[in-house]
């Protein structure tokens, strides 16, 4: 183990996730697709008009980007554990909790991190500002990555649970909403002139937060399941 | 010293356990109907018809000990998750298995009365106000505790990973309820302050706290009604149990 340290295991579980969705570019895709598409229905839904949208962009854009984050999840252990890999990590000589925040981190950039990225075309859609749509990408970069530590929880506590998937939101929605208020609500006080510096400390602080516990977390609830 | 510790840890075993809860649930249950029979005398007879509500208000003598024993019961269970998870006690699971369907009551219980209570009062059954929408999320913590709880078969695992998420969402209960209430100051116009009348008759006080009292000593009878059930269900193989069932 000291032959590459931790820091290169840590790397080498980024390059490994991050090689094998390479593979499967679907995994990483559909997702994405899915936020398009949720985002699209929206104005179907509730009319076109202008200022209606506007209003709602925020709001809509963060739920979409947190169910389709959510969607996600279910691929951070399943196919480990569907393998055995997940055992092997858990039996190795090094901390389980660094090879989880590893997983974290690539599920991070392979799902929170696009959608990040795609969400400002789609703010466009909703006729958001050049400014709301920074904000929102701001917001959306700091939150993305507390949806995955804390989604890590409710998948790691569900590998291999009957009705793994529904089970799975159910317990991580009711999570999320701390993140989805002070997300959506930085674009929209921006939008009232209040300053968004109020809502992205509290993100801020969400996001140490959770990367100082859901670690932890994770690592019990795999221990717990693996047994 | 060490007697007392060692006729503590007798009852962290579910067959002397079983027998105390079978003791002990007649009394509690006892107690709870005779504190309600006061408490609902004292609400509907004694307590004096609210300045500005009417009668109206009379349901925060229900409402509001579920809405106290709804949040009081979560944290109760999350401990005993918590002490299950550090101590691999088999009782401590049971235990916060068979809080949980009575703490997801308390919370329905409390926002059903809170949405009678609101109709007449503010003219909606519904607001998006932060105690409210903290209450709802609270009964998803614990129907998402019982749905994992259900869906994991092992017992076992079952009690550790229901620990896990009870725990995380101890964590996150105060982040939650902060977040809404912010959230709700922020979106002005539609909010309806819930703050009562400052000063409260001291009959209208001592009904909502026997009626607390109440409520607590019905979770309790309950939970130890449903840990017997549990354990019977669990140690069904043990030889004890065919004894005590016979």
């Amino acid at each position: 183990m000291t032959a590459i340290g931790w820091r290169g295991v840590f790397m080498a579980v980024v390059r490994r996730e991050v090689a094998l969705a390479m593979k499967q570019k679907g995994d990483v895709l559909t997702p994405l697709f899915f936020f398009v598409i949720v985002a699209s229905l929206f104005p179907l839904g509730v009319g076109p008009e202008a200022n209606l949208l506007l209003r709602m962009a925020p709001g809509v854009l963060w739920v979409g980007a947190l169910l389709a984050a959510m969607l996600s999840l279910q691929r951070l252990f399943a196919a480990d554990h569907a393998d055995g890999s997940l055992e092997q990590m858990a039996l190795s000589g090094t901390p389980l909790t660094l090879l989880v925040l590893a997983k974290v981190l690539s599920h991070f950039l392979l799902s929170g991190l696009p959608l990040v990225l795609i969400a400002p075309v789609l703010g466009i859609q909703f006729g958001l500002d050049a400014r709301s749509l920074g904000v929102l990408t701001l917001s959306l970069l700091l939150g993305t990555p507390t949806l995955s530590l804390i989604g890590g929880i409710g998948a790691a506590l569900t590998i291999g649970v009957r009705g793994g998937g529904v089970l799975l939101s159910l317990l991580t929605l009711p999570l999320y909403i701390p993140v989805l208020i002070f997300g959506a609500g930085a674009v929209e006080a921006d939008a009232a002139g209040l300053g968004i510096s109020a809502h992205l400390s509290l993100m801020g602080a969400l996001l140490l937060l959770s990367c100082v516990f859901a670690p932890f977390a994770i690592t019990t609830a795999l221990r717990i399941s693996l047994e | 010293m060490n007697n007392r510790l060692a006729n503590w840890f007798r009852f962290a075993s579910p067959q002397n356990f079983y027998r105390l809860a079978g003791r002990l649930w007649p009394l509690f249950a006892v107690l709870g109907t005779v504190l309600a029979a006061i408490g609902l005398w004292m609400s509907f007879f004694v307590a004096p018809t609210d300045a500005q509500q009417g009668e109206g208000y009379r349901i925060i003598f229900i409402h509001v000990p579920v809405s106290w024993m709804s949040m009081f019961i979560y944290l109760v269970m999350a401990a005993w998750a918590g002490l299950g998870l550090v101590f691999n006690t088999r009782l401590s699971g049971m235990l916060a298995s068979a809080l949980a369907p009575t703490g997801a009551l308390f919370a329905f219980l409390s926002l059903w009365t809170g949405a009678l209570w609101g109709k007449p009062m503010w003219g909606a059954w519904w607001v998006w106000d932060a105690r409210l929408t903290s209450e709802l999320i609270l009964l998803f913590l614990y129907l998402g505790f019982m749905a994992l709880q259900a869906a994991i078969d092992d017992p076992r695992r079952a009690d550790k990973a229901g620990a896990v998420l009870a725990l995380v969402g101890v964590i996150n209960v105060p982040i939650i309820y902060f977040s809404v209430k912010w959230w709700n100051t922020l979106h002005q116009g539609a909010s309806v302050s819930m703050t009562r009348s400052p000063s409260m008759a001291t009959t209208m006080l001592w009904g909502m706290l026997i009626m607390s009292i109440a409520a607590w000593m019905y979770a309790i009878a309950v939970a130890l009604l449903r840990v017997r059930g549990i354990i019977l269900e669990r140690e069904r193989h043990a030889d004890w149990v065919r004894h005590a069932v016979e």
